[in-house]
């Protein structure tokens, strides 16, 4: 496994390097960018009392406590920097040296990442020794996370510590995959602690570990046996989860600001959907929503007077209000979020196939939640694509639903990057990507992993890349309806995106159909 | 994995070094009233754009050549009519007669590097992408792996894609001459040739070896018999090539007398600012520039350098295969370099052109002289704001090309062919000397590191403003020097052993 090493650590350079100079050049501020600056400066020049009250800025902190440490650390070597970007009141202040450290700081944590797929590699399974070092699973597998599109820009162009973050993810499924559930299980609860998002996928560790850790047993029909339950690993489980918790949360608790800690992390102000709509299935509704207003206007059956002013001008707004469709309500998308969970997670509680089996269901849980969960980032796909690709180079099938999803995926992206000098750095860094995950599961799995339909849709993503990115902005209509590249991105992706999900789905009950026949 | 997606992973990866290094700075922005490269290249396109051909290259009311006045050949202002044509589609502010003097904009700067990257995308990178594939030896793998390494060589990128200036389709061309003479095909080699020397008059420094493989080539064959056909056939193409070039400018002599004059203008001087070559570094000893008359030293510099290249040329004559063609281009564009008149720091470009045709076969000494040519432009990219855009190509291809092409591996004394030096210096002390070279290399990298860093860092004294750009030159001078002699000892010792094989197969 030395070769490893060696090559990731060839493609860990690769990435730095380039993404450093891509930096470099332009200092194009995100706002994540002014985000993570305003949480230096909070945490670094305030006492722990103020972090979670102060409102300065309008990007008030709100990622739970163990990621405000962070930030914390981070401010005392940021000081040797530029002491200014650590004022809470230099609100937007970008000097070079600012950036130079944001931008290391984000390539320094990657080490994480590095560490997590390094881990990841060594979990695969390897089918046949002597092939060539280029053909192996664990070699596409490190290349596909360390090379992965999405996490390239989001991180490195756009601003986030998201290398960071799912490094911890991946280092604790990898924990599962050896076997080592205890280290796996405080991972995830640090994780937790760091970036509550990561909530969504909750469900699939809690299910799991219950399971298939603290029921030590299965009957023969692999139905959970009830008196193999061990009450010590219960225990187990259970101080580390308290424990980490009491770490993060506890001084907020004794300074009774719990609820003003958990008003900043689940803010329901906001709207259904993100400016611009992640590719889901609120995507979708809103768009039948905005095609049934047109089409009722234009049949005379309703009265223009009478929608929703939004509506009919826009979409770009923060709160979308649906003209024909009922509005949707928080708790009606945590109701189907939990809905198009329960199956999966259910499967893992009745028929447990596993570590394997468990990463199923937390992708499933991350897509699920991504589909219809309450103000989505488009981001948050990534959550969903990075586990999913340790299953694309193991199975066949998983393959085929991993191209249809990253592809779409990491298209719908794009629009995060929206300067004309980004546009080629995209593009390339995209093509990148999508031709080695192409050519590499290809060649692992021997032959063609996608029928001519999905191909097609794929194809028409280029289309639409071109539709909405070069033919758009010279035509009339980019100045009266300026949001409609937006509008079409999203929903076309948002096809694509249902489509995997569905597939998903159908792999996991058909695993379950077959688990259940070969018992019969 | 299939070569065609192993290598088209590989030139994406080398667009998207490009475009990265676009989104940095260019030479002379905002910084009026002469600016830099980049409002030179603009400035053309308004010239030609608005001017009628007779006058692009005379000072006239409408074209002041001492404002960046066209010093290419014909070539360059077609192409900077061509881009112009564009520009005018896009924005007509940017190439407006006079009004558009200095102008920057986002987006002009965009259009600017965009047109690089098309013209190098159209010729460059095929260029390479041949090369390799056709003319290099080995595993499908390391071809790829030579591509890569080609096409990140920070040297050009910086300068194309930083300073500003478009060095991939004079190079570009140059590289077709070698792809196509070494596929066999001499008339459309010749072809290529032209066509680049007609874009850059620079492309000289590699025309004697042209003339004398070509030339070899025709001896070989016979000048009785099929020989004379070819060097007929050569002979026209050149002459036909050269005339379209200058079909507008035939019409008058006094046209053609006033490029040839903008092309060379002997007036200034042996050398500007700080080159690494042979004069620059002597200026530190002896104050030459003053001494010596103007004439003098073109005849001096003249008579140094046809001395310099003439042993690889006569060589080339007498024995024209592709591997002492690619030698005797090194050879030839470096000594130039080193001893010519009026050369300027990017003109090491032309040398490392061929040198990235010997990765494949020399590794440890190309990467060497590679990083060196890099090196020696420092002073150059501090000027333009290019330090992280430097720092970062150069570490990225310095690992890569040693990683990929197993450097370090390849570097015993018969791989190197250091044979000769055993024979020429028979008193030398026992040892390895490819080891001695590896140890020369890392050394001579930390110290390229330290002096980068220390021009960065530290403030010269006042007595010597010009402190570390001399120390940068006369550094990497040392280097040219060392390797013009080595690439001559290579060329003239022996063939190396694979082309002697190949040989022997084909018989």
């Amino acid at each position: 496994l030395a070769s490893v090493s060696l090559i990731t650590a060839l493609a860990v350079h690769c990435v730095v390097l380039l993404t450093m100079t891509v930096f470099s050049g332009y200092f194009s501020h995100s706002t994540d960018f002014e985000v993570h600056r305003n949480w230096l400066a909070i945490t670094h020049s305030l006492p722990v009392s103020k972090w979670y009250h102060e409102n300065t800025s309008e990007w008030t902190l709100d990622y739970p406590p163990l990621f405000a440490w962070f930030e914390y650390s981070l401010s005392h070597v940021a000081q040797h920097f530029d002491k200014e970007m650590l004022v809470v009141q230099n609100l937007i202040y970008t000097s070079p040296a600012t950036i130079l450290f944001q931008r290391l700081s984000v390539i320094v944590t990657d080490i994480v990442f590095i560490y997590a797929v390094k881990e990841c590699c060594r979990s695969v399974r390897e089918e046949k020794g002597s092939k060539d070092l280029l053909g192996h699973p664990f070699f596409i597998l490190a290349a596909l996370l360390l090379w992965n599109f999405g996490l390239l820009i989001v991180d490195h162009i756009h601003f986030q510590y998201n290398g960071f973050l799912f490094g911890i993810l991946l280092l604790s499924v990898a924990r599962h995959l050896q076997g080592r559930h205890l280290e796996g299980a405080l991972l995830f609860t640090v994780l937790l602690n760091l970036k509550h998002i990561y909530l969504y996928i909750a469900p699939a560790y809690g299910i799991f570990l219950l399971r298939s850790y603290c029921f030590t047993k299965d009957n023969t029909d692999g139905s959970v046996r009830w008196s193999s339950f061990s009450p010590v690993r219960l225990v187990a489980l259970g101080s580390i989860v308290i424990s980490v918790g009491a770490l993060s949360f506890g001084p907020f608790i004794a300074m009774g600001q719990l609820p003003q800690v958990l008003s900043r992390l689940f803010p329901f102000k906001r709207g259904l959907c993100h400016a611009y709509w992640a590719p889901n299935v609120w995507a979708l509704y809103n768009m039948v929503d905005k095609a049934l207003s047109v089409l009722g206007v234009r049949l005379k059956l309703l009265d223009v007077a009478k929608l929703p002013k939004a509506s009919m001008t826009g979409g770009l707004v923060q709160e979308f209000q649906h003209s024909i469709l009922p509005s949707v309500s928080p708790s009606i998308t945590l109701i189907c979020t939990l809905l198009s969970i329960m199956p999966a997670v259910l499967s893992i509680w009745c028929r447990p196939r596993g570590a394997r089996g468990f990463l199923r269901c937390l992708v499933i849980c991350a897509l699920g939640s991504f589909m219809f969960g309450w103000h989505v980032h488009e981001k948050a796909i990534l959550m969903a694509i990075l586990p999913f690709s340790i299953l694309a180079v193991e199975s066949r099938e998983d393959a085929g639903i991993f191209l249809m999803l990253t592809t779409t995926g990491h298209y719908s992206l794009f629009p995060l990057l929206f300067t004309a000098a980004e546009l080629p750095i995209k593009v390339l860094l995209m093509l990148l990507f999508t031709l080695y995950s192409f050519t590499s599961l290809k060649k692992l799995f021997r032959g063609s992993l996608l029928n001519p339909l999905e191909t097609t849709y794929l194809l028409g993503l280029v289309a639409v890349e071109i539709l909405c990115e070069v033919v758009y902005p010279l035509s009339p209509w980019q100045h009266t309806l300026p949001f409609v590249p937006l509008l079409v991105t999203s929903v076309y992706c948002s096809l694509g995106v249902s489509y995997s999900f569905i597939r998903l789905y159908v792999s996991l009950l058909r695993q379950h159909g077959t688990d259940k026949h070969k018992q019969l | 994995m299939e070569n065609w997606s192993l290598v088209s992973i590989c030139v994406l990866f080398g667009l998207t070094a490009r475009w990265a290094v676009s989104l940095n700075s260019y030479s002379g922005a905002g910084k009026p009233p002469m600016f830099g490269d980049y409002e030179a290249q603009r400035h053309w396109q308004e010239v030609t754009y608005n001017l009628p051909v007779h006058e692009w290259y005379f000072n006239t009311t409408d074209n002041n050549l001492n404002y960046w006045g066209l010093d290419y050949p014909p070539l360059t202002a077609y192409h900077s009519l061509l881009c112009a044509h564009v520009a005018k589609l896009i924005n007509p502010d940017w190439v407006e007669l006079h009004a558009s003097r200095g102008h920057e904009s986002y987006g002009h700067k965009l259009f600017m590097r965009a047109t690089v990257l098309v013209a190098d995308l159209l010729i460059y990178i095929p260029a390479v992408v041949l090369y390799s594939f056709y003319l290099s030896e080995g595993s499908n793998k390391k071809k790829v792996c030579t591509v890569l390494c080609i096409l990140l060589y920070p040297g050009l990128i910086l300068i194309d894609y930083g300073h500003f200036q478009y060095n991939s389709i004079s190079l570009g061309l140059a590289l077709w001459g070698v792809v196509v003479l070494g596929l066999g095909w001499d008339v459309l080699g010749s072809l290529a040739f032209v066509l680049s020397l007609n874009y850059k008059q620079m492309e000289l420094y590699h025309s004697l070896p042209f003339f004398c493989y070509l030339l070899g080539k025709c001896f070989k064959q016979g000048l009785a018999g099929r020989g004379l056909f070819l060097l007929v056939k050569i002979a026209v193409t050149v002459l036909v090539t050269f005339a379209l070039c200058w079909l507008p400018f035939l019409s008058d002599p006094g046209q053609i007398l006033q490029v040839v004059h903008r092309l060379f203008p002997v007036g200034r001087g042996l050398f500007e600012d700080k080159v690494a070559n042979t004069w620059c570094s002597l200026n530190v000893l002896i104050k030459i520039k003053t001494i010596l008359s103007t004439d003098t030293q073109l005849y001096f510099s003249l008579t140094t350098t046809l001395l310099a290249i003439l042993p690889s040329s006569i060589k080339l004559l007498m024995k024209p295969t592709l591997w002492q063609f690619k030698l005797a281009l090194v050879n030839s564009s470096l000594a130039f370099f080193l001893f010519s008149f009026q050369v300027h720091e990017k003109s090491i470009l032309l040398p490392a052109l061929p040198v990235c045709l010997l990765l494949n076969d020399l590794p440890l000494p190309a990467i060497w002289f590679l990083q060196a040519s890099t090196f020696s432009m420092l002073p150059l990219f501090l000027k333009d704001g290019l330090l992280v855009p430097y720092v970062v190509t150069s570490l990225a291809f310095l690992f890569f090309s040693i990683y990929l092409l197993s450097a370090f591996e390849h570097c015993s004394e018969d791989k190197l062919r250091l044979g000769p030096y055993r024979r020429l210096l028979i008193c030398m002390p026992r040892m390895d000397l490819g080891r001695v070279t590896k140890w020369k290399f890392y050394f001579s990298i930390t110290a390229m590191a330290g002096l980068s860093f220390m021009s960065v860092s530290l403030a010269p004294p006042d007595q010597l403003p010009d402190l570390f750009p001399l120390l940068v030159s006369v550094f990497s001078y040392l280097h040219f020097l060392g390797l013009l002699l080595y690439f001559n000892i290579v060329q003239i010792a022996e063939p190396p052993q694979s082309v002697r094989k190949n040989q022997k197969k084909s018989n």
